[in-house]
């Protein structure tokens, strides 16, 4: 790749303008991650009077806590959910919607709505929509014989905060995967068709394959955001309940730090999610070098 | 095998944009035929038509005396070449072979044969097992014939498959699709834009212009005896020169345009009708000076501006003809090589002089 030399009049010219980014990189990313590394390794009595070092004992703890173990395996079915649903529907969409010809501008404006609204607001537009004594879903499946109730129930609360959370992200997915299928020769699925392929075995033969580089790029990116974005989500829907069946990671160290005041816990527990996002980055990094996989 | 038969066939697009205007033509089974035409002229919407790949307004479209307008491309029997050749990226040379035959739910031993009799005839066995972006262009060329031959359709389409090759591997390969079509008797139609390519390799050619046929003949006979005066200019490298009867006359030609029909007034003349020596029979005189002379190895080009006349004048001559460029001289034309055309209709005016 060819880079730019760009020359400045003065040496300290440069550093400044750098400065304003590494100072707030410094203060709100560097900082607190060090702090947490080293809160993760302290115990703070129940009044906050005396704090022990006590080295790897709150990771030790942690991974013999069953609320913690279920908080992983409420993080995997909750991150699983919600890429599977939200990567399947943006994936029809944008398949349904690159067959149209004038209307696909206005149906692509339409559906990228959703990603301009806060994580928060989509949690309280379906808590609204699945609310046991006045929202509409809960009303029809009442019909249909199914008694819904989130509140009570913990499968109902994780297909709760899987839809809030999925239906935020499809506009995402849905922008990269048209990208995708657009660019997609046409002339290859017309090679199909006069090679006796039918619409659906078109898709899952010829189209799907080639998509596979925008498929994969957007895993790693959905099992990111719902490890670690739908914070909001969850906090504006389930709060984590009911009996911890949607408290996720991310949730936890918030309950555990800020609601249960168990610092070191907590810092233990971020650290832990950390340590993920730098796999999942790697992965990710290591995958757009070689973007072309066939 | 098949035969292949048009009639009225037009395609109308959104805003009335008439791109194909009624299409009449049959293609005995096992000819080449070649549509040919500058672009834009609705040659590959006619092939993308006959393919299936594009509905038909109107007419109808015969395969083998089958009705096929309202036919899946997949159930007309015919296989296409693509001008970038639409091969699978993420498929091995052996699977772009086989996903045709696959689909159609051909046993695995009669693929192998079939995919390996293929790929044998046009010499890509080794590259079976090989991803299509590890190949060369004329390799791929290979490829995406070899996926129309292992289907052994009634016919072929091609649709410009040569145009994305270097010149000399152009050759080569047009050379190879001529041969193989000879070989196999599969009825063929080619699209193509270059007028070489149609000259050499149809049985048959069709000269299109705005969506409707100017001529359909053998190569031959379009090149001797162009129908207007679009295929005049359009047929043949450097292009046909034209100049008004009148100025002929006006060089004291009389006696030898007698013959021409009364509404002629523009002649054609090839670029190697007109020439340095004079010949022995009556013929017509024009004189000329030398503006650009132009080596093209076997023969040469003179670019030469006619005295009293501002129309760009090309001859070929041999290749080291006794010229220099501001040379003034004479050049003489046989009454035979003159092509009559009408300026308003754009049409040959009589037939039966070439």
């Amino acid at each position: 790749m060819q880079t730019k030399q760009m020359t400045f009049p003065s040496r300290w010219l440069p550093y400044a303008l750098l400065a304003p980014q590494v100072a707030i990189t410094l203060v709100f990313f560097l900082w607190p991650a060090s702090q947490a590394l080293y809160q993760s390794l302290l115990r703070q009595d129940a009044f906050g009077l005396r704090t022990t070092f006590v080295g790897l004992d709150n990771f030790a703890r942690l991974f013999d806590d069953p609320g913690y173990l279920n908080a992983v395996s409420a993080t995997a079915v909750f991150a699983v959910g919600t890429t599977l649903l939200s990567m399947g529907m943006a994936l029809l969409l944008a398949a349904t919607v690159n067959r149209m010809l004038r209307s696909r501008e206005s149906y692509t404006t339409l559906l990228v709505w959703p990603y301009a609204i806060a994580p928060a607001i989509a949690g309280v537009l379906w808590w609204f929509i699945f609310n046991p004594s006045i929202g509409i879903v809960p009303y029809i499946l009442e019909i249909l014989g199914y008694r819904w109730n989130h509140r009570t129930s913990g499968s109902d609360a994780m297909l709760l905060v899987i839809f809030a959370a999925a239906w935020k992200q499809i506009s995402y997915n849905f922008l990269f995967f048209l990208a995708g299928l657009q660019s997609i020769p046409q002339s290859l699925i017309e090679a199909a068709a006069i090679d006796g392929a039918s619409p659906f075995k078109r898709f899952w033969t010829i189209v799907f394959p080639l998509l596979s580089p925008t498929t994969f790029f957007l895993m790693v990116v959905n099992v990111v955001y719902a490890m670690f974005d739908t914070f909001g989500v969850i906090h504006a829907t389930t709060q984590g309940g009911p009996a911890q069946a949607t408290n996720i990671l991310v949730y936890k160290v918030y309950a555990d730090g800020f609601v249960g005041l168990n610092l070191g816990s907590s810092a233990a527990q971020s650290v832990i999610l950390m340590a993920i996002v730098v796999v999942l980055t790697v992965i990710q990094f290591r995958f757009i070098e070689r973007r072309v996989n066939y | 095998m098949a035969s292949i038969q048009l009639t009225g066939l037009k395609k109308t697009y959104a805003g009335n944009v008439e791109a194909v205007k009624g299409i009449d033509l049959e293609i005995a089974d096992g000819e080449f035929v070649v549509l040919v035409g500058p672009s834009g002229c609705g040659k590959s919407t006619l092939l993308r038509m006959v393919a299936g790949l594009e509905t038909i307004t109107d007419g109808t479209l015969k395969i083998d005396d089958r009705v096929v307008n309202d036919l899946e491309p997949a159930e007309r029997d015919i296989a296409m070449v693509f001008q970038n050749y639409a091969l699978y990226p993420h498929m091995t040379v052996f699977g772009n072979l086989a996903y045709g035959l696959k689909n159609r739910g051909v046993k695995r031993e009669e693929i192998e044969r079939r995919v390996h009799d293929a790929a044998a005839m046009l010499e890509i066995e080794p590259f079976l097992e090989r991803k299509p972006r590890k190949l060369s262009g004329g390799q791929r060329q290979r490829v995406a014939m070899g996926r129309a031959l292992v289907r052994e359709p009634s016919a072929f389409l091609f649709d410009e498959p040569l145009s994305n090759l270097d010149a000399k591997l152009r050759v080569q390969m047009r050379v190879e699709i001529k041969q193989l079509q000879r070989r196999l008797k599969t009825t063929s139609l080619y699209v193509t834009h270059d007028q070489l390519e149609a000259l050499t390799l149809g049985d048959r050619l069709v000269v299109l212009n705005g969506g409707s046929i100017e001529q359909v003949g053998t190569p031959m006979e379009v090149y001797e005896k162009p129908a207007s005066m679009f295929v005049a200019t359009f047929i043949g490298s450097p292009a046909m020169n034209m100049l008004p009867v009148a100025y002929l006359r006006e060089r004291g030609a009389n006696g030898l345009l007698d013959h021409l029909a009364a509404d002629t007034d523009v002649i054609g003349i090839r670029p190697d009708d007109l020439r340095i020596e004079a010949p022995d029979e009556d013929h017509l005189v024009v004189t000329g000076t030398v503006e650009l002379f132009e080596a093209a190895g076997a023969e040469s080009h003179l670019y030469v501006s006619l005295e009293g006349s501002d129309q760009p004048t090309v001859i070929r001559t041999s290749a080291r003809p006794p010229v220099a460029e501001g040379e003034t001289m004479r050049f003489h034309v046989l009454p035979s090589a003159l092509h009559p055309f009408n300026q308003a209709s754009g049409k040959r005016t009589q037939q039966g002089v070439s």
